[in-house]
C-alpha cells in the first residue's frame, strides 16, 4: 500500500524522540521549529542594536579595556549634533545625495523611455545598459581610479578630446572641487541602470489604451507624457529615489576605494566618518552614538519607503 | 485637508502616517541643510520623533 510523506516520516522518526514529541500542541511543534530562527535574528540583529544604544550613553573605547566605562548620559549625542565637522560631513552627504539622485533620475527615465520604443537588439542593449550594476562596488572603484588617472586615465583623454583641455592638466580625484564629482559621476555610472530598470517597469504598466483614448482626442505627445505618461510612472520615481536615497545615505566601499574620503574630508560622507571615529579614532561611545542617529534616520526613511512600496503594490 | 484632520482627530492610520512622514522628511532636510546650526541640532529629535511616531500610528485602523 502507498505510504504518505507524513507516514513516511512518523515512521522514520526515532522511537525515542517519537516518544517526546507525542502529545505536543500543533503551536508548541511550530514554535519549536521557529525557535532558531528567532534566536539567531536576535543575536545578529536586535542584540548589537541593544547593546549599541547601551554604548551610546557611555565613554568607553574598546583601545583602553582597563579604563572603567561611565555612563555620560546624553553628552555624546549633544556632542556630535553641535559638531561642525560632523555637519560639514552631512553637508558632503547631501551633495552627494542631491546629485546622484537627480542624475540618476533624469538619465534613468531617459534611458527607460527609449528603451520601452520596441527597436532591433532592444534586449542586448537593455542588457548592456544593465552590466556596470552586476558589478561588486570595489571593482568598480578601483577601475575608476584608473580611468582618473592624470597621466594614463581614460576619462582624462576623453575629457581633452571634448574640450582641448591638456588631460594631464587636472586630476579628478586629487582636487578638491573635482573629487565630489568624481564619486557622483562613478555612483551614477553604477546605478543609472537600476533606476531605469524601475521606470521601464513603471513605463511597461502603462496600458495602451490610455494613449490610444489619448490620441481620440487629439491631444499632442507632449501633452500624453506630461498627462499620462508622467502620473503613472512617478510612484515609481519615488520608489526609485527613496531607495537609492537609502542606499546612498549609507555609501561607503565605492567611495573609500576611490577617494578614501579625500583630499582634505571633501568626500568625506557619513559613513566614512563613522568608520574613522569608531576605528581609528577608537571612540566607541562617542561612535555609538553617532551610529544611532544614523540608523534611526535610515530607519525613518524606510518606514517611507515601505509605505511607499505597498501603495505602488496597490495600484 | 479636512479629511486629513478628520482622520486625525479620529486616530485614523493614514493622516497620523502622513504626519510621521512629513516629520521625518523634515528631520532629515534639518540634518543635511547647510544654514542652521540649530536645525541640525535638533534635526535628531524631529526624525526620532517622526520615526517613533510612524511605528506607533501604523498599528491605527485604517
Amino acid at each position: 500500500m502507498q505510504r504518505t510523506s507524513i507516514e513516511r516520516v512518523a515512521a522514520a522518526t526515532p522511537a525515542p524522540v517519537a516518544r517526546r514529541l507525542t502529545g505536543l500542541s500543533d503551536r508548541v511543534i511550530a514554535w519549536i521549529f521557529v525557535a532558531p530562527t528567532i534566536f539567531l535574528l536576535l543575536a545578529v540583529n536586535i542584540f548589537p542594536l541593544i547593546w549599541t544604544i547601551r554604548l551610546s550613553f557611555t565613554n568607553m573605547r574598546v583601545n583602553r579595556p582597563n579604563e572603567p566605562v561611565e555612563f555620560v548620559g546624553l553628552r555624546n549625542y549633544q556632542r556630535i549634533l553641535t559638531d561642525p565637522d560632523i555637519w560639514q560631513t552631512m553637508q558632503a552627504t547631501a551633495h552627494f545625495l542631491f546629485w546622484t539622485l537627480a542624475l540618476q533620475i533624469v538619465i534613468g527615465f531617459a534611458l527607460a523611455w527609449l528603451i520601452n520604443r520596441k527597436f532591433r537588439g532592444n534586449d542586448l542593449w537593455t542588457t548592456i545598459i544593465v552590466l556596470p550594476m552586476m558589478l561588486s562596488p570595489a571593482v568598480v572603484g578601483n577601475f575608476w581610479t584608473f580611468l582618473y588617472q592624470p597621466q594614463i586615465g581614460l576619462f582624462n583623454y576623453a575629457v581633452g578630446f571634448l574640450t582641448g583641455a591638456d588631460p594631464s592638466s587636472f586630476s579628478m580625484i586629487a582636487d578638491v572641487r573635482l573629487a565630489p564629482w568624481a564619486i557622483i559621476i562613478v555612483d551614477t555610472w553604477m546605478w543609472t541602470p537600476f533606476v531605469m530598470l524601475i521606470c521601464l517597469a513603471g513605463l511597461r504598466s502603462i496600458p495602451a489604451s490610455i494613449y490610444e483614448a489619448a490620441e481620440c482626442d487629439r491631444a499632442s505627445k507632449w501633452r500624453q507624457f506630461w498627462t499620462i505618461t508622467i502620473p503613472m510612472v512617478l510612484p515609481f520615481l519615488m520608489l526609485a529615489v527613496l531607495f537609492r536615497g537609502i542606499e546612498n545615505f549609507k555609501m561607503f566601499d565605492l567611495v573609500v576605494q576611490l577617494t578614501g574620503g579625500g583630499p582634505g574630508n571633501t568626500t568625506e560622507l557619513t559613513s566614512i566618518n563613522l568608520k574613522r571615529e569608531a576605528f581609528e579614532k577608537w571612540r566607541t561611545g562617542y561612535s555609538s552614538a553617532y551610529a544611532i542617529i544614523l540608523f534611526v534616520t535610515v530607519f525613518g526613511l524606510a518606514s517611507i519607503y515601505v509605505k511607499a512600496l505597498n501603495k505602488v503594490k496597490s495600484r | 485637508m479636512k479629511s486629513f484632520l478628520s482622520g486625525m482627530v479620529r486616530f485614523r492610520r493614514g493622516s497620523w502616517e502622513m504626519l510621521a512622514s512629513i516629520l521625518i522628511a523634515l528631520g532629515v532636510v534639518m540634518l543635511m541643510q547647510p544654514w542652521f546650526m540649530w536645525a541640525f541640532t535638533w534635526s535628531f529629535l524631529v526624525t526620532l520623533t517622526g520615526t517613533v511616531m510612524f511605528i506607533v500610528t501604523s498599528h491605527f485602523p485604517e
